[in-house]
């Protein structure tokens, strides 16, 4: 551990210039008055001024090159004809790769699948952990027992548990319809049905991140300070009322903060869909009923081979998220300016 | 949901005792926390609860059966006898013995490579001055908005290029760094850190890695911890980028997982036992750390 740590640092010092070998710590301490101490003086001087570079520079020199350059050279080849069999011969064909795509009606239906299941998880799913938390708020028996038991399914595997929801909505020996028949009502295809597969897939991503989100809005509910709660209490608000007044105001920005990363996770929607559609998966279904735009992705790239098509996917995505951040950011400020 | 809450009345509760230094107005604590939960807000958690555990158990009951059996109505709700002969099978089909030690060796090298970058960058962050710090500061935050999602096509090209493909650096490397890291890490240390500490050490002619190998270390452990914890579940549960970056030669266990499902003749219990076998881990580490987890994902979001 040591070493791993000592030797990135030193190539991040090594990468900052001038500051590099001033940063070399390991000098023996120079005990000599005179011409040493001065050189120690400046040792120090470089020290304080150039590591704090050192220290932040392995972020950012990952963060460049796995993050920022393939996002760069993504736009980059969406503008080429690139094959998954020869990913050096890039011939440019401009924005074709971008008209084909909105020409292509699968396109289309990726887009709407991708937000119909995004709104289909992400609206019951942060309800639902805006309710949770406010129940696990309450001093209880075993609060962390509750806590621990809602967060569970945040451990398990996309592939985990996608494979054992696929067992429990099946068409003829699932649970789900086992129990539906009890109650009788007639099974239900719920891989094939165009909004029963959609509702399924969605169920999954409610299910592994419900209590994961009530934690994050049960931290924001024990910032709030006790006295609005008194004010309210003196002014002979019911509990409703409070949560409705003074909860959920307080918790503005925490909502708006899960709604843009359930959003981003919704718009990247991938695992879920894939493995749902069993064999053949990227399709989402035998009808696309259930192809996300992620699914759409991998399809054009390691299906059709067109590297340079699944990047035009991905820079569209993109831009989508930027569009959903602006809304984002000015339903934020009105939210703000209207309180 | 939120309106059963308001049906239940519990009893009024009683004047807290201790939590001093809580102002004037210290007999009233926090409303909302102040109220003992009723028997419906007991009631709905469990439903929950219930909720949240059953599809765990029953993958342990499915990979417990034989897959004739899980083809019949009504299905299995006890275990069977069945558990050791899918877990081999699992084993020697999936390749899991390989993917579960690939799997660890991929989570371990993130969360560590995680913790220490993330807790220097931090560090600088929090308590150190230098030129372009906000701008910075702000960048950091600012790649949280961008999905790794969209570099695929890309990172793929490249791995291909350096022949990385089916080797575990293609799927460790580009995680090895979190903004959300960074942040977090920043975030704990402005408060945990005291600035006399730093200088103090300074004074006594430490070197910036002196402090920080023994001042802003131990300081931060508690951080370090949860930050590790949590880039090792993820990194233990990534899908996307391993998927196209590894094959089956030499799988994660998502990778080996998804061989087993998607096969023309799934044999549904051995799945099942793939599946437990995959999540096992994790899940153990939950009983054994799950408070500290909560804590994190708790104190990460208040300040994130």
């Amino acid at each position: 551990m040591t070493t791993t740590a000592t030797a990135a640092q030193d190539a991040g010092a090594g990468d900052e210039g001038p500051g590099g070998e001033g940063g070399t710590p390991r000098r023996g301490p120079d005990r000599g008055p005179g011409r040493a101490g001065r050189v120690r003086g400046r040792l120090h001087r470089w020290d304080v001024r150039y590591s704090p570079y050192a220290f932040v520079a392995p972020f950012f020199l990952f963060f460049a090159a796995f993050g920022l350059f393939p996002l760069l050279y993504t736009g980059w080849a969406s503008l080429h004809r690139v094959e998954l069999a020869a990913p050096d011969d890039m011939r440019w064909v401009g924005l074709r790769n971008y008209t084909r795509l909105l020409d292509d009606d699968f396109f289309w239906n990726a887009l709407g699948n991708t937000f119909t299941i995004g709104v289909l998880s992400t609206v019951p799913q942060l309800l639902m952990a805006l309710g949770l938390a406010h129940l696990l708020h309450y001093r209880l028996r075993a609060a962390n027992f509750w806590r621990v038991a809602l967060l569970t399914p945040y451990a398990t595997s996309v592939a985990a548990a996608t494979l054992v929801f696929v067992l429990l909505y099946g068409r003829d020996y699932g649970m789900v319809n086992w129990a539906l028949g009890a109650v009788g009502i007639d099974p239900v295809d719920w891989q094939s049905g165009t909004w029963t597969s959609r509702f399924a897939v969605s169920s999954i991503v409610i299910w592994r991140w419900t209590g994961y989100n009530a934690l994050i809005y049960l931290a924001a509910m024990r910032a709030v300070p006790d006295d609005r709660y008194e004010a309210a209490a003196l002014d002979g608000a019911s509990r409703w009322q409070q949560f409705r007044h003074v909860t959920v105001p307080a918790l503005r920005p925490t909502i708006l903060f899960t709604i843009v990363v359930s959003t981003i996770g919704a718009t990247q929607l991938f695992g879920e869909p894939l493995l749902f559609g069993g064999a053949g998966g990227q399709k989402g279904g035998a009808s696309h009923q259930f192809q996300t735009l992620g699914l759409y992705l991998y399809e054009q790239g390691w299906f059709f081979f067109h590297l340079g098509r699944a990047c035009a996917v991905a820079w569209t995505m993109f831009l989508i998220l930027l569009l959903i951040a602006a809304v984002n950011a000015t339903v934020a400020r009105r939210l703000r300016a209207s309180h | 949901m939120t309106t059963t809450t308001t049906t239940d009345q519990p009893a009024p509760a009683p004047v807290p005792a201790g939590r001093p230094g809580h102002g004037p107005g210290a007999g009233t604590r926090r409303a909302g926390r102040q109220l003992h939960g009723g028997p419906v807000a007991y009631a709905v958690l469990a439903i929950f609860t219930v909720g949240s555990l059953f599809p765990l158990v029953w993958t342990a009951v499915a990979a417990s059966r034989n897959s004739s059996r899980l083809a019949r109505t009504p299905p299995p709700l006890w275990f069977g006898s069945n558990l050791a002969r899918n877990l081999e099978t699992a084993w020697t089909d999936a390749n899991m013995g390989l993917a579960l030690f690939n799997t660890v060796l991929v989570a371990g090298s993130v969360a560590l490579g995680t913790v220490l970058f993330c807790t220097v960058a931090g560090f600088a962050f929090a308590k150190l001055r230098f030129r372009f710090k906000s701008v910075l500061l702000m960048l950091t935050i600012g790649t949280m908005m961008i999905p790794p999602q969209l570099g695929v096509v890309p990172l793929f090209m490249v791995v291909a290029e350096l022949e990385w493909t089916d080797r575990l650096q293609s799927v460790v490397l580009p995680t090895l760094v979190s903004a959300f890291g960074v942040f977090f890490m920043r975030q704990y240390l402005v408060e945990a850190l005291p600035t006399e500490l730093i200088e103090a050490a300074r004074v006594d002619g430490a070197s910036s890695w002196r402090v920080v190998w023994h001042v802003v270390f131990p300081v931060a452990r508690p951080a370090m911890a949860v930050l590790g914890m949590l880039s090792f579940v993820q990194a233990w549960n990534d899908f996307f980028w391993p998927i196209i970056a590894l094959t089956q030669e030499n799988p994660t266990v998502q990778v080996a997982l998804t061989g087993l499902g998607r096969g023309y003749v799934p044999d549904q219990a051995v799945i099942m036992a793939g599946a437990l076998l995959g999540t096992l881990p994790l899940l153990l580490a939950f009983t054994l750390f799950g408070r500290q987890i909560v804590g994190g994902i708790m104190q990460g979001a208040v300040k994130g």
